[in-house]
């Protein structure tokens, strides 16, 4: 089970990072939101894996870590709220530049330039 | 009063200028208003001076962050006394100077801030007894120098000029601060008291040789040393006040007062020996000669001045107690004499507007009294019998005469000191014979010149009474002050030593005569010299040194160019190509693979669910250019990731993510109504590979380390958390409590947060101007029926159960999963849903639209809940929780953390709405657009 949790956590980690490349705002959002769910699901592995041992006292003897717990849940919260700023920024600069990639500007392509 | 209050005291009077520059342009009230603290300092000086002339060093201390050796901390010791003395008593003399010296238009106001700026910034240097308050008061004179250099910024060379001198001194004082950073290192702490007894400690360290070369660079390039020495000449575009007080007896001198000061405790080695003197000898000779060569007045005074700054510096070098004495005589000395001649020559340039000696000559015949004073004070310069400068330098000669340390080779030094000796004859000779003789003043741009005002003489005169004073009777006037500060440079054992005029016919009295009658002689070859130095190349240090500036930043935009190409990709492509460098690098260090405990069966479901995940994740990546198909997949996964969740025992976070994953579809789809709904390709091919790698290589990274960490030995603080969430918290659902009591000041930062991210997204939407694709790829319009009739019908009585369900949530939440975040975000979702079923116009006819009051009030609610622990004496955020008893009811447990709760949760609901609700108006508005 360990093993296809961190699998999961590479993938999303993996698939974040490619979108996040990408040169459109859109892609780079979702990019954003999927590094989110593995940097999430990272930060809550690092309690350790139990099944069914919520922690809750008096519900089990053995309950499983609660701190990662918490600090994702405030995480998973402020992901949301930077999701929705960078794609309302996202939005925004549409609206100035009247274009959705990146850098503001259209023209040409970027790598000519590097 | 406390003598550390005196370096305050010119800070504080930097402020009086200014002010009464508002007031009144009176030339005499401003230079007034500059004196009066400055005075006041010196006036205060005198019982803390007596206890210094009594033996004793005086300290004051006032820590600051003792842990990193910070601490406020002042000494007053001889060396100190000597310096505050000079640097108060010179300043007092060039405010009065100045005052005669710079005309009406001149905003003399700021000249006097700076300053006094100056003035406090080297008492400050000269005073600390904390080394990193040392360096940091250095660096001030630096600044403040640059002020100064550049006072006439109209002008090309004076602005160059102060950018030469605040570049290289600067640098210098980086090295230093490096140099003290590593003495602080090795001795463990920055005071002085520490690192002056720990000279041994510090010469073995093998930092030794790094430390001496930082603390050189710094001390080098401050006094102008070889080859660092390029920028005094240029600093020359100063005012001269500006000149007599920072290049006499002032800034440059905060390089040797730095050698005198760390003496005891870098000195006596031969790596000081080769270095210092070798510095030392290089300078002294270099500026003696180049001095001959200055057609400028003050040209001539500022490389004469680095070449009695190489003198002192040589004799530091020597490591030699009574050559100390000598370099602390010479310092004293060479302020009086300089400042004096650096004040002639401005009356000289003041009265005839000019500075070159090639055409201001027999100026005795009109200002016969300001040539007397001129005279004396070259004399004292050029070495000459029954003046100040003739003493040091007899001791110079004698102390090179001892020093064996160079063995076969030792007679070089005494050679160059005579050497040096010569030319400082020869171009005091000049400074006179040119100037006040020679025939007449050719082309003056004032003619014909007159003695100044009087008394803008009065300053030069006392110097110049100074310099007689001195050189016949040494003993009574300096003598008891040379004491203290030599004492205090050497570390209390003083040398024997006598101050008198005439020693006997003796080698030193020899080589004087050889380099006054040496002088003449090359005084009068002077024709033939300025020829062959004609023919020689030139090197411009300006335009050496502008051009390597130049060059510098043209590499530095080149770089940037590259690094900085306004590519978003780019940058993100940088910042994770390093991430995979440094996860590359620390795979070496893993721990094996084999798990060090019993894994978790997998099972059926949980195999099916993470393939969905999996799947859902590659195919949102896959179809990216298909927006919402994209959009559809990626809620595949926010769903499964929750799941995740409920199977590892994380209710509230389930919960958590379920309700954010709807508001996030939700905020994602009405974003795309205004952007294109398709995304083009037009990423090449190399790029797709090289983003497709780093994509791997730290997903696998990340992917590896969570798999290590899940099967590795845990350990965790949270059994604390656990073992005190009934006790001490009031609730058995640990996490709630952790979120609202144990780690509630961190969960009141993240609503603030929330709340700052919601305000930030209201600022950017107003005004905004979208069109938006009305529709989609295939030209069909979005919706035929914005509001089916099926989801408003079952929209409507939902909401009342769904915001029961909220309220029943967020009260469990103390001891079941649930809470403040959990219930927040299902109203949140109840009201959105109505929002999307019945429209933003619907919904605002029968609840207010504004949702920053929420958000502004669930931050207040939950920091008053904090600060309300303070009305009983609690610290911030402190819960408390009790029993309570409602009739019908029955018993309940109310604790302090759950009013916390309450603000989280309005918070929550407020920024959620305020997010989607203000998006969706943008739609409506849009809409209107379009209809009218």
């Amino acid at each position: 089970m360990e093993l296809l949790v961190a699998v999961i956590i590479g993938v999303l980690v993996s698939t974040g990072i490619y979108l996040c490349l990408r040169a459109r705002t859109f892609p780079v959002v979702m990019g954003l939101t999927l590094l989110g769910y593995g940097v999430n699901l990272f930060l809550f592995a690092m309690g350790g894996l139990k099944i069914d041992r919520v922690a809750v006292v008096g519900l089990n003897s053995d309950p499983t870590d609660p701190l990662p717990q918490a600090l994702v849940l405030t995480a998973i919260v402020i992901g949301f709220a930077m999701t929705a700023f960078l794609l309302v920024l996202a939005l925004r600069s549409q609206g100035e530049h009247h274009t959705d990639h990146v850098d503001g500007d259209d023209e040409g392509d970027r790598e000519g330039r590097r | 009063m406390n003598f550390a209050y005196l370096v305050l005291l010119p800070f504080l009077g930097a402020l009086i200028p200014p002010l009464v520059a508002r007031v009144t342009a009176n030339r005499t009230a401003l230079a007034c208003g500059a004196a009066l603290l400055p005075l006041v300092a010196l006036l205060q000086l005198f019982q803390p001076a007596l206890r210094v002339f009594d033996g004793q060093t005086l300290l004051a201390r006032w820590n600051w962050v003792p842990s990193l050796g910070l601490s406020l901390s002042f000494r007053l010791d001889g060396l100190a006394l000597l310096f505050v003395l000079l640097v108060l008593g010179i300043g007092l003399l060039v405010i009065l100077y100045a005052r005669y010296y710079l005309s009406a238009q001149e905003k003399a106001g700021r000249f006097y801030a700076f300053l006094l700026l100056f003035m406090g910034a080297m008492l400050g240097v000269v005073t600390s007894d904390n080394l990193l308050m040392l360096v940091m008061f250095w660096e001030l004179t630096s600044l403040s120098s640059f002020l100064l250099i550049s006072f006439w910024h109209d002008k090309s060379d004076a602005r160059k000029g102060a950018r030469m001198a605040m570049t290289v001194t600067g640098m210098g004082g980086l090295a230093l601060l490096a140099g003290v950073l590593l003495i602080g290192h090795v001795v463990v702490i920055y005071s002085l008291v520490e690192v002056l007894i720990s000279g041994d400690q510090i010469k073995a360290s093998p930092l030794y040789p790094l430390i001496l070369a930082l603390v050189l660079l710094g001390v080098f390039t401050k006094s102008a040393q070889f080859p660092f020495h390029f920028w005094l000449p240029h600093a020359m575009a100063a005012p001269t006040p500006v000149s007599a007080y920072l290049h006499s007896a002032t800034m440059v001198k905060a390089g040797v007062f730095l050698l005198a000061r760390l003496y005891p405790a870098l000195s006596g080695t031969d790596l000081w020996f080769d270095t210092v003197t070798l510095a030392g000898m290089a300078t002294l000779l270099w500026g003696a000669a180049q001095a001959l060569f200055q057609h400028d007045l003050k040209g001539l005074l500022a490389y004469s001045t680095i070449s009695h700054l190489g003198l002192i510096t040589l004799l530091f070098g020597l490591n030699s107690e009574l050559a100390a004495v000598a370099a602390v005589f010479h310092i004293i000395n060479h302020a009086t004499f300089k400042a004096s001649l650096f004040m002639a020559a401005g009356i000289i340039d003041h009265e005839t507007g000019s500075r070159d000696m090639r055409r201001i000559n027999g100026l005795w015949k009109y200002m016969p009294y300001t040539a007397v004073l001129a005279m004396v004070a070259s004399a004292a310069m050029a070495g000459v019998p029954l003046l100040n400068g003739f003493l040091s330098k007899e001791m110079f000669f004698a102390e090179t005469l001892e020093s064996s340390h160079l063995g076969a080779l030792s007679w070089l030094l005494p050679l160059g000191a005579v050497l040096g000796g010569i030319f400082s004859v020869a171009y005091s000779a000049r400074f006179i014979h040119d100037v006040f003789f020679n025939g007449e003043p050719i082309n003056l741009p004032k003619y014909p010149p007159h003695e100044p005002p009087r008394y803008m003489k009065v300053p030069v005169e006392i110097l110049v009474a100074l310099c007689v004073a001195v050189g016949v009777f040494p003993t009574l006037v300096v003598g008891g002050l040379l004491t203290v500060a030599a004492r205090a440079v050497l570390g209390g054992t003083l040398p024997e030593y006598h101050l008198t005029i005439w020693h006997g016919f003796n080698t030193p009295l020899v080589m004087s005569v050889i380099a006054l009658f040496g002088g003449v002689f090359v005084y009068s070859q002077r024709r033939r010299l300025y020829d062959g130095f004609e023919r020689l190349p030139k090197l411009d240090a300006k335009l050496v040194f502008e051009g390597v500036v130049q060059r510098l930043g043209r590499v530095a935009s080149l770089i940037t160019g590259q690094l900085q190409n306004g590519s978003l990709q780019s940058y993100a492509a940088w910042l994770l190509a390093l991430v995979a460098v440094v996860l590359l690098t620390q795979m070496t260090g893993l721990p094996s693979l084999a798990p060090q405990k019993a894994l978790l069966p997998v099972d059926g479901v949980s195999l099916l669910c993470s393939g969905m995940l999996v799947a859902a994740a590659l195919l949102t990546t896959l179809l990216h250019r298909h927006r919402m198909t994209s959009i559809m997949c990626l809620s595949v996964v926010g769903l499964m990731v929750s799941l995740v969740f409920v199977r590892f025992s994380a209710p509230d976070l389930a919960l958590t993510q379920l309700s954010v994953e709807v508001v996030t579809i939700l905020l994602l789809m009405l974003a795309m109504y205004f952007m294109p709904v398709r995304t083009r390709g037009e990423s090449s091919v190399p790029r797709v590979v090289r983003d497709v790698l780093l994509a791997l290589v730290i997903g696998g990274g990340v992917a590896l380390l969570a798999f290590l960490v899940m099967t590795g030995e845990l350990s965790s603080i949270s059994p604390f958390f656990l073992e005190h969430s009934k006790p001490g918290g009031g609730g058995t659902n640990v996490v709630n409590v952790i979120l609202v009591d144990f780690r509630g000041f961190d969960t009141f930062g993240e609503i603030t947060v929330l709340g700052i991210a919601a305000m930030g997204i209201y600022a950017l939407l107003r005004d905004m101007q979208l069109r938006s694709a009305r529709y989609d790829s295939q030209g069909r319009p979005w919706a035929s029926d914005a509001h089916p009739l099926v989801l408003v019908t079952i929209s409507r009585p939902l909401l009342p159960l769904a915001l029961l369900i909220a309220v029943y949530i967020f009260l469990r939440g103390h001891n079941l999963p649930g809470g403040g975040f959990v219930a927040g975000l299902i109203t949140a979702v109840a009201l959105v849903l109505q929002y999307v079923a019945s429209g933003v116009g619907w919904v605002h006819e029968r609840m207010p639209g504004d949702y920053h009051p929420v958000v502004a009030l669930g931050v207040l609610l939950a920091g008053l809940t904090g600060i309300g622990s303070w009305a009983f004496g609690y610290p911030f955020l402190t819960s408390t929780h009790d029993h309570f008893h409602l009739p019908w009811i029955g018993e309940f447990e109310l604790a302090s953390a759950m009013l916390f709760d309450t603000g989280v949760f309005l918070t929550v609901v407020g920024a959620t709405l305020l997010i989607l609700a203000n998006l969706g108006k943008l739609s409506l508005l849009d809409d209107k657009k379009e209809g009218a």
